[in-house]
């Protein structure tokens, strides 16, 4: 029993399919209620209302960043060891993943607009997210660009390595252009105390709500993206006889 | 690999605008700033070493389809991915002959055109410096666009859309370098940020392009 048994399409259809249900539920559950609660919280002493922005604001943007590691990840075990679901579940997750990026970015415009008096300012968070969205459209925009499915894999999987480092880079080297207005990590091991635990303890059941959230809409997308391609091989055949 | 760089200059040279249509490109940038922005000396000077940069990135952005496109089309591409050269090689040479072709026009023709737009001559050495530095890896990292569209009917967008993400950490140190030449300030650490994203680039970004290729080429 290996991991590697899940790159067979028929298994990970059998599993994921008996898995999903509950991933959908759990992130329906831990999403709703993390909202709820999020948006019943006490209203901050110096940002008023809008501080309930951060509940959909940091779980959005820690995802956008999760995904794009995740479909490194899976583009590296598609290039070493050709699992065709690997590949799919990398396609499927971009557009999660600019989706993320999008709401992250937007949100942080709303938030930006009382707290800083500025829908958008270059600063290095900013900027830099404003790159990880045109990473994810040059990925998405390559995969619908090549017929051959495999071609395509193969291809956006390099860019997807390349385009890893180079979104890396960016991020530390717009630190060296623009200092910001941003604040550090909302949340981070060592000093625990930054954050009230108000408004803490509702932020992880968001973050965690917006992880499963992910997981069932990648499994969604993969297994459409598995049956499209069960459907291209059946048509393939019908043509041949 | 000589002869195939000899070969490479010898099409750009003779299929006509190899050399100059980047530089004339990037004089056309550079006369329509002035008309955008106004002809004010205190307007154009805090902008020169931002525009300086992104007409190079853009006239080096022009011809990059060119690099593997025509060679694709009748087929020289193949008989050089199963020469004994390996495609990493040919991928290095043919970024090169690229760079030699819009890059190194461009870095002689660029402090005239900093005069263009008022750069003071204090911040030529630094504009040079950083051309010189930076170009190499927008060849590169240009060469690796190319092989991931080569096969595209319509690759021309896609292809920018690609690679001019790529291209932002040059753009922010080149253009930082400048800045400070013209300010006086310390060019070191940007110098030595530019240089070492061009030397990864150069080790690491052959390996990529020519992935790409073979993919291409299967």
């Amino acid at each position: 029993m290996s991991i590697w048994e899940y790159a067979n399409p028929v298994k990970f259809m059998r599993t994921s399919g008996a898995i999903l249900p509950w991933v959908v539920a759990g992130a329906a559950v831990c999403t709703v209620t993390g909202l709820t609660w999020g948006f019943l919280t006490p209203e901050d002493y110096r940002q008023g209302s809008t501080v309930k922005i951060v509940f959909l604001h940091v779980p959005a943007a820690m995802m956008a960043i999760n995904i794009w590691v995740m479909m490194l990840v899976a583009s590296l075990i598609w290039l070493i060891r050709r699992h065709h679901v690997s590949a799919l579940a990398a396609k499927a997750a971009a557009p999660i993943g600019a989706v993320m990026t999008v709401i992250g970015l937007i949100t942080g415009a709303v938030w930006g607009q009382p707290m800083w008096g500025t829908w958008w300012e270059w600063d290095p968070r900013l900027t830099s997210f404003l790159i990880l969205l045109l990473f994810y459209i040059g990925y998405m925009a390559l995969w619908s660009a090549v017929e051959d499915p495999d071609s395509a894999a193969d291809l956006t999987g390099v860019l997807c390595l390349v385009g890893s480092v180079f979104a890396l880079l960016s991020r530390y080297a717009v630190f060296f252009w623009n200092q910001g207005l941003h604040q550090g990590a909302s949340l981070s091991v060592q000093s625990g105390e930054r954050m009230s635990a108000v408004y803490r303890y509702p932020l992880y059941l968001t973050m965690l709500g917006f992880g499963l959230l992910f997981l069932s809409l990648l499994l969604i997308r993969t297994r459409t993206e598995i049956r499209k391609r069960r459907l291209a091989a059946l048509q393939a055949r019908e043509m041949r006889t | 690999m000589i002869a195939l760089l000899r070969r490479d200059l010898r099409l750009a040279i003779r299929a006509g605008g190899g050399f100059g249509l980047g530089v004339a490109f990037f004089l056309i940038l550079c006369a329509l700033v002035p008309f955008g922005v106004g002809p004010d000396t205190a307007a154009l000077q805090p902008i020169a070493p931002g525009i300086l940069w992104l007409g190079a990135l853009l006239a080096c952005l022009l011809s990059l389809d060119r690099i593997f496109a025509l060679d694709h089309e009748d087929g020289s591409l193949d008989l050089l991915a199963t020469s004994p050269l390996p495609l990493e090689g040919a991928v290095a040479i043919k970024a090169l002959a690229h760079w030699i072709t819009t890059g190194l026009p461009l870095i002689v023709a660029a402090p005239l055109f900093g005069i263009l737009l008022h750069l003071p001559g204090a911040a030529v050495p630094a504009l040079l410096a950083s051309l010189l530095l930076g170009t190499p890896a927008l060849s590169m990292l240009g060469a690796f666009g190319a092989a991931v569209t080569v096969g595209l009917r319509r690759g021309g967008l896609l292809l920018s859309l690609l690679v001019l993400p790529l291209y932002i950490p040059t753009l922010i140190f080149g253009t930082e370098m400048i800045r400070r030449g013209q300010e006086g300030g310390d060019t070191g650490t940007p110098l030595l940020f530019l240089a070492g994203i061009t030397a990864g680039v150069l080790a690491v970004i052959p390996f990529a392009a020519a992935a790409a290729l073979r993919v291409n080429l299967r």
